[in-house]
């Protein structure tokens, strides 16, 4: 493997700026780095070699007559249910196979702008409804660290390109945990900004209200980075926030003086694994060595978030997928009618677990069951979220463990979808309150990573960034390769 | 809560889903065991709770009322599985409707 792929993106910078290096030479390693490893790991559904090249030259050209700026030259993923107007975008659904978007979500403009280099789309859950990335209609992407495992998902295929170097970094979207649960398998650095603070305009949209674009990459300062140049308001977004952008990377800190961290028993469950729990105490006296107090905080309706999330999303995605009937775009399975038409198109279409959430939150919706379903998930949704208020009342932020385990074997949850559900279980809380959260890597378990997360108030992702660079500079964790693939 | 195959049918008619008869039991016994564990929500007294639909404090975001380039109807139409004269094709829409339909 070359060097070029085992560094940082903020080391890369210096080596373009100080033209040690140029973006051509970063591209074609990680284009060769695609070729070695995309076989056993399939994190790409389509890589965009011609794109990347030509970006790269224009990278250069541009670092040379001083123009560039931090993102300029470097080689990114892109989940494959981001809109790109230069290769398909497709949910990782067969509805879509073969879909080339005429707009770019924002997020890909702004990148395009910023002069990054697009190495290809991701795999991913079809439509992003899933924990593992088995939900693809095109097959699994494989855990760099252990290729008989999942990398979580939904965006398992962005973290993964990520843990095996063949990205520098990557786009994922989290709309229950798909950032930061795979972060957290694969070892890698997941970030899910505040609700409103990224544009979601072409992210093809799961649960409305949920979703959430935000940067894989192997270090928290990279992670700054990236979300300093996607965040802001569009006017093509209207839940877009008109706020101030800091420059997230700026005065990271190395030691958590005068910072309260709260620790929530709730982020315990029934069937946790040892080597999470052993990780994530390890880390936690680590945050109180750097100078961090420790604060129990209560959050009492976390156990009622599962529940809650799988009426909320399944009901939203119902209403959204809606849009997919064979008609205006995608593809057709033409019956003699039109009802016909959208029956077949549909049900041969979307994959089993697309057609169950489609099938729950209609029902969740349809009459009768409105009130009991829809309604009271909605109003359990404002105590998770006081929760959480009041929480913050004490402390900057929450530390809890990412997931109960690591990644699970392939195929070891496809035939029970609830067990599938739970590896989302303390990740789900922060999506139904809209707030920011970060996953680390801290430890191993079993020769699988261990993610710990930071969860922060609306708006304050500064806050979580420093404790988790804080952390980061205090450990070694980030530094490990995936042995699976070298 | 159990589902009937008759419900599984009714919702796979709203949702126009055309679904196998395997499928269609295979989802009774699938949505019958998850809306049993989101039942624990009973368990919470919300009658003096207000619904949270979404958690930003912006509502009715209005822009100017001008018009700005869009895509090109022939953009748009060339998307479709099949198209005509930049219009975009589709088979007979009356008829074939079943007495769920509407």
């Amino acid at each position: 493997m070359s060097e070029l792929t085992r560094i940082t993106a903020s080391e890369a910078r210096q080596l373009l700026d100080n033209k040690a290096i140029s973006a051509v030479e970063l591209t074609d390693a990680h284009l060769d780095r695609i070729t070695a490893v995309n076989g056993s790991v399939h994190g790409f559904l389509h890589v965009m070699t011609d794109v990347a090249r030509r970006q790269a030259q224009a990278a250069d050209d541009a670092i040379a007559s001083g123009a560039g700026g931090p993102l300029t030259g470097i080689p990114v993923a892109l989940k494959d249910i981001l809109c790109t107007t230069d290769a398909p975008t497709t949910a990782a659904s067969k509805i879509l196979e073969g879909y080339v978007s005429p707009y770019d979500a924002t997020v890909v403009r702004r990148l395009r702008d910023a002069g990054a280099v697009f190495l290809g789309k991701t795999n991913t859950d079809e439509f992003a409804m899933g924990s593992s990335t088995e939900n693809s209609a095109f097959g699994p992407t494989r855990n760099p660290w252990n290729l008989d495992t999942v990398p979580g998902g939904s965006s398992g295929g962005s973290a993964a390109v990520v843990a095996a170097r063949a990205a520098m970094l990557s786009l994922g979207s989290d709309t229950g945990g798909s950032i930061r649960q795979p972060a957290g398998f694969c070892g890698v650095v997941g970030l899910k900004p505040t609700y409103g603070r990224v544009s979601r305009f072409g992210l093809i949209a799961f649960a409305s209200s949920l979703d959430q674009i935000g940067p894989f990459s192997r270090t928290v300062a990279d992670a700054a980075t990236f979300l300093t140049a996607i965040s802001g308001k569009d006017p093509a977004d209207s839940t877009s926030i008109d706020t101030e952008v800091p420059d997230f990377a700026a005065d990271l800190p190395y030691d958590l003086k005068g910072r309260r961290i709260g620790i929530a028993r709730e982020y315990t469950v029934d069937g946790m694994e040892r080597g999470v729990s052993e990780a994530v105490e390890t880390a936690i006296k680590t945050l109180g060595d750097l100078g961090a107090e420790l604060v129990d905080v209560s959050l009492p309706h976390t156990e009622y978030a599962l529940a809650t999330y799988y009426i909320t999303a399944p009901a939203e995605a119902s209403a959204n997928l809606a849009r997919f009937d064979g008609i205006k775009y995608g593809n057709r399975r033409e019956e003699a009618t039109l009802q016909d038409t959208y029956l077949r198109t549909r049900g041969e279409g979307f994959g089993a677990e697309v057609k169950r959430r489609i099938m729950l939150g209609t029902y969740a919706l349809s009459s009768g069951y409105y009130d009991a379903y829809y309604v009271k998930s909605q109003k359990v949704r404002t105590l998770i979220k006081q929760d959480f208020d009041k929480a913050f009342e004490q402390v900057d932020a929450i530390v809890a463990p990412t997931s109960p385990t690591v990644a699970f074997g392939i195929g070891a949850r496809m035939d029970d979808p609830y067990q599938m559900y739970l590896a989302d279980v303390f990740t789900i809380p922060a999506n139904m309150a809209g707030i920011p959260g970060i996953s680390v890597p801290c430890g191993l378990s079993n020769g699988l990573p261990v993610g710990l997360q930071f969860l922060g108030k609306a708006f304050d992702e500064r806050s979580i960034l420093a404790i988790a660079h804080a952390y980061e500079q205090a450990s070694d964790w980030h530094t490990r390769e995936p042995a699976a693939i070298n | 809560m159990s589902l009937s195959l008759k419900d599984v049918e009714h919702v796979a008619a709203l949702a126009r889903l055309g679904l196998t008869e395997q499928e269609l039991e295979t989802l009774r016994d699938q949505l019958s065991s998850i809306l049993g564990h989101i039942e624990v929500l009973n368990q919470l007294d919300t009658d003096a709770i207000s619904p949270t639909a979404q958690v930003i404090a912006v509502d009715n975001v209005m822009r100017d009322d001008t018009v700005e380039p869009s895509l090109a109807q022939d953009t748009v139409a060339g998307l479709a599985p099949r198209s005509y004269n930049g219009f975009i094709a589709v088979p007979a829409v009356l008829g074939g409707m079943d007495e769920e339909g509407a």
